[in-house]
């Protein structure tokens, strides 16, 4: 119950002092705060990239016809913009609050290793210079798709694949690391008291989103791997001539990728389910089914990968076998959004910036969960397949899912990150210009798509003209709008009103038993939990 | 769950991580330059490739040596311990994943892929039409594009070395039950005769890619059975190199008379990841080799 491992060797004495200072303190820190706000200040510039790449496309877009790029400069702009998205914003975002957050939820000093918290953090920004350096080199950057589709990332590929292939090496590593730091910090750290069914929903999210992360991000290092023997080394993996098949691929990358995808919403349920309840000033209803269906989520989601692949070609017995599982996840998935209202119901409600996210959260979701259900029958879906559609859906679950789990994390947090409470003005204005621009940006893609509009497409057909003039005005607006959720933060950081170690009326955990900044070290002696 | 909570230990500021964030930039960037180059008279992938190594190495010198001494100044607690097992553990669980993609890739293949373009299922005409001579046969000797290669007997030098892995999985276990009982010259003895059968293992594996290259014309641009055999063994050979410097390493601290009976975590990570390699190697044995 002591720290005197301190008092053994004087080096590590100054860990009672605070923060060091100037640059090293970053470089060579330990502490899962430090790492945290490095994660989040990593996405958040990459959020800003890809968004400016996705600015690109819309403005190509804007009109039909071939307007301000090459075709081939806008298909590394769809490719990067869905790299960068998807492994530099979403998936270090919520490995910056798990930082943060899970030592602080459970009672622990910090995380379990934390030097190799730090490593896996630092090998990131050098995998996207990569990345992103190889737009710039002879040849161009990927052209592929974020799914790099073989033969278009073998055969058909630019010469700085291999850069590609690296760089998503990387990304795996520090994901597969950071994964392993949480589940063994979860398990190992918790303060004595912290049974399984006490911990806060985001812990048991991110413990399985870490176990699906470790199981996938090793098979997404295979398929890139498979990838650089065919494009450098003339094997022939996915190429038919060698006894290969391009189909392969396909499979190979969505048994990765469809758990890619929960990895990429579980934590935002873990953080719904603790944004909806504080400011409902109630329990959360049904916390141990919200466990339970995390869980059934995480199983089923081995299950569905062929479902991005209908219209690739397999027996009828394994399209069906892929249809009815995709539309079991729907039940789990129902469970949660249906606690979440049971939750509010009856409670004594009040409408703060996270809050609105979270209700935001909760009916755009479930958009896009509806328009997932869509794409899962099989005979609809080779209608809606590689149209905007598709698009529509998967921003629905991304950027109103994911992204705006994010947002209304970090304002729910920042007055505990920064010891200042946030400008609720501001706060609300980036609300509701995001909440609307996002609509008038994705909304009227589902149109597109049933029309027929091809996706990753620079150009299309006249009467596409209108709705694509939309959607790009509501894509400048979205844009824009993520400026004020800068300005407030880098305001809150400044200062501001001075936060109470619990702000939030309704809030439940640990993280709100400390003083808000919270201090350095949070739990040096560990709490009792009751 | 436990309730008498140990002490925490929190290491203080690290500089191994950021270099080993430089060095794997560097073998990242090198590598991706090193293929690119490898049509050109260009090297200088190589180069940065083979630095990023040298920093890698530098760095798991230098990170390991901090945390021995700590170790050996005992300052790791119970729940320390026990966070470096489960680390591990879950580290093996993504190696087997890893693995697991390409053995999917091996069965797919083998199951589908070639049958497919034999004209199984529905794809007669698949077949008719694209080569219509081809033979859906596994191993695969004969691509579609014409592409010949001899496949590799499990007998000789395959079984062989499987006897030799499986005989140093035992080695080793007794090494373990030796280091447990601390009788220090026994460990001495079953750790190094697990290295030497894991050095023997190496070479022979070369042999076998010699012998493939030079006498049976099964190279990695073979088609498929090739691409499948050269990769999950070429890896599984990786892994092994990688086992047997850890062995090394702790084949050292031991002489230096590091570990206890009771607590020796680096000791059995070490022999976890022996005894995975081992199973994976079986695995091979039976799925590329006999069947």
């Amino acid at each position: 119950m002591s720290t005197t491992t301190h008092d053994t060797v004087a080096a590590h004495d100054d860990h009672h002092h605070g923060a060091p200072k100037g640059i090293m303190r970053w470089l060579l820190t330990t502490n899962h705060k430090d790492i945290g706000s490095m994660y989040l200040w990593f996405s958040f510039i990459m959020f800003l990239t890809g968004g400016a790449m996705a600015m690109v496309i819309r403005a190509e877009l804007f009109q039909p016809g071939l307007q301000l790029v090459e075709p081939n400069f806008f298909n590394q702009m769809t490719t990067v913009h869905g790299l960068i998205m998807v492994f530099g914003a979403v998936m270090p975002a919520f490995t910056g609050l798990a930082n943060w957050l899970i030592p602080m939820m459970i009672g622990a000093p910090d995380m379990a290793l934390p030097r190799m918290n730090n490593w896996s953090f630092w090998i990131l920004p050098f995998a996207f210079a990569m990345l992103i350096g190889s737009l710039f080199m002879e040849g161009g950057g990927p052209n592929f798709g974020w799914t790099f589709y073989a033969p278009l990332s073998t055969t058909y590929s630019p010469d700085t694949t291999g850069l590609f292939v690296f760089s998503v090496h990387i990304m795996g590593i520090s994901s597969i690391m950071g994964a392993i730091n949480v589940i063994v910090t979860i398990v190992n750290m918790r303060a004595p008291g912290m049974t399984w069914m006490k911990l806060p929903l985001f812990v048991w999210t991110w413990l399985i989103t870490a176990f699906l992360l470790i199981a996938v991000m090793p098979v997404l290092a295979g398929a890139v791997t498979m990838v650089l023997t065919d494009k450098y080394f003339g094997t022939s993996f996915f190429d038919a001539a060698g006894g290969g098949d391009p189909v392969m691929f396909q499979h190979i990358f969505w048994f990765f990728g469809h758990p890619e995808v929960y990895i990429m919403i579980l934590p935002s349920f873990g953080i719904i389910s603790a944004i909806i309840p504080a400011f409902s000033r109630k329990r959360l209803f049904g916390y141990a089914s919200m466990v339970y269906a995390t869980a059934s989520i995480a199983i089923l989601s081995f299950l569905v990968w062929a479902h991005h692949m209908f219209t690739t070609g397999m027996p009828v017995f394994a399209e069906l076998f892929f249809m009815y599982c995709t539309m079991l996840i729907a039940v789990p998935t129902g469970v949660k959004v249906f606690n979440w209202v049971a939750t509010m119901w009856r409670g004594s409600m009040t409408f703060e910036t996270p809050m609105l996210f979270a209700l935001a959260f909760i009916i755009l979701f479930t958009i896009g969960g509806f328009s997932g259900l869509m794409l899962a029958i099989t005979p609809a879906d080779f209608q809606y397949h590689d149209t905007y559609f598709v698009v529509a859906h998967f921003h629905y679950v991304l950027v109103t899912g994911a992204v705006f789990s994010i947002m209304a994390a970090a304002y729910y947090w920042l007055p505990k990150w920064t010891g200042h409470m946030y400008s609720e003005t501001l706060g609300r204005w980036h609300f509701w210009c995001s909440v609307i621009s996002v609509n008038v940006l994705f909304f009227p893609m589902h149109f597109l798509g049933l029309a027929g509009m091809p996706r990753r497409i620079p150009d299309y057909a006249i009467q596409f003209a209108d709705i694509n003039q939309i959607v790009s005005i509501g894509g400048f607006a979205f844009g824009l709008s993520q400026l004020i959720f800068l300005a407030v933060v880098i305001k809150c950081i400044r200062g501001g009103e001075k936060a109470a170690d619990k702000p939030w009326e309704g809030a439940e955990g640990l993280e709100w038993t400390i003083a808000s900044p919270a201090p350095y070290h949070s739990f040096t002696t560990p709490p009792e939990v009751k | 769950m436990t309730t008498k909570h140990e002490n925490y230990y929190v290491p203080a500021q690290s500089a191994w991580p950021i270099v080993g964030a430089i060095g794997l930039f560097l073998i990242a960037f090198g590598a991706g330059n090193y293929v690119q180059q490898l049509s050109t008279e260009q090297s200088s992938g190589g180069y940065i490739l083979v630095a990023g190594i040298a920093v890698i190495i530098f760095m798991i010198f230098g990170w390991f040596k901090n945390v021995i001494d700590e170790s050996m100044s005992g300052l790791y607690s119970a729940q320390m311990d026990r966070s470096f097992r489960q680390g591990m553990s879950w580290f093996i669980f993504s190696e087997i994943m890893f693995f697991g993609a390409f053995f999917g890739a091996l069965f797919y293949a083998r199951m589908v892929a070639v049958p497919w373009l034999g004209g199984a299922s529905n794809n007669a005409m698949t077949h008719e039409l694209l080569w219509p001579t081809f033979e859906a046969i596994w191993p695969l000797i004969k691509t579609p594009d014409g592409t010949t290669t001899e496949a590799m007997p499990w007998t000789g030098l395959p079984l062989i070395n499987t006897l030799l892995l499986l005989t140093s999985s035992v080695t080793l276990h007794f090494a373990h039950t030796s280091l447990e009982k601390n009788n220090r010259k026994p460990l001495v003895i079953w750790l190094a005769l697990t290295i030497v059968l894991g050095v023997v293992f190496l070479f022979l594996q070369v042999e076998e890619y010699a012998h493939a290259y030079q006498d049976m014309g099964l190279t990695l641009q073979s088609g498929i059975y090739g691409n499948t055999f050269f990769l999950l063994t070429g890896f599984h050979g990786m892994h092994v190199t990688l086992g047997t410097v850890f062995l090394l390493v702790l084949f050292f601290r031991i002489i230096k008379g590091h570990f206890t009976a009771d607590k020796h975590f680096a000791f059995q990570a070490g022999s976890w990841y022996w005894h995975f390699v081992d199973v994976v190697w079986l695995c091979l044995f039976v799925f590329v080799y006999v069947l």
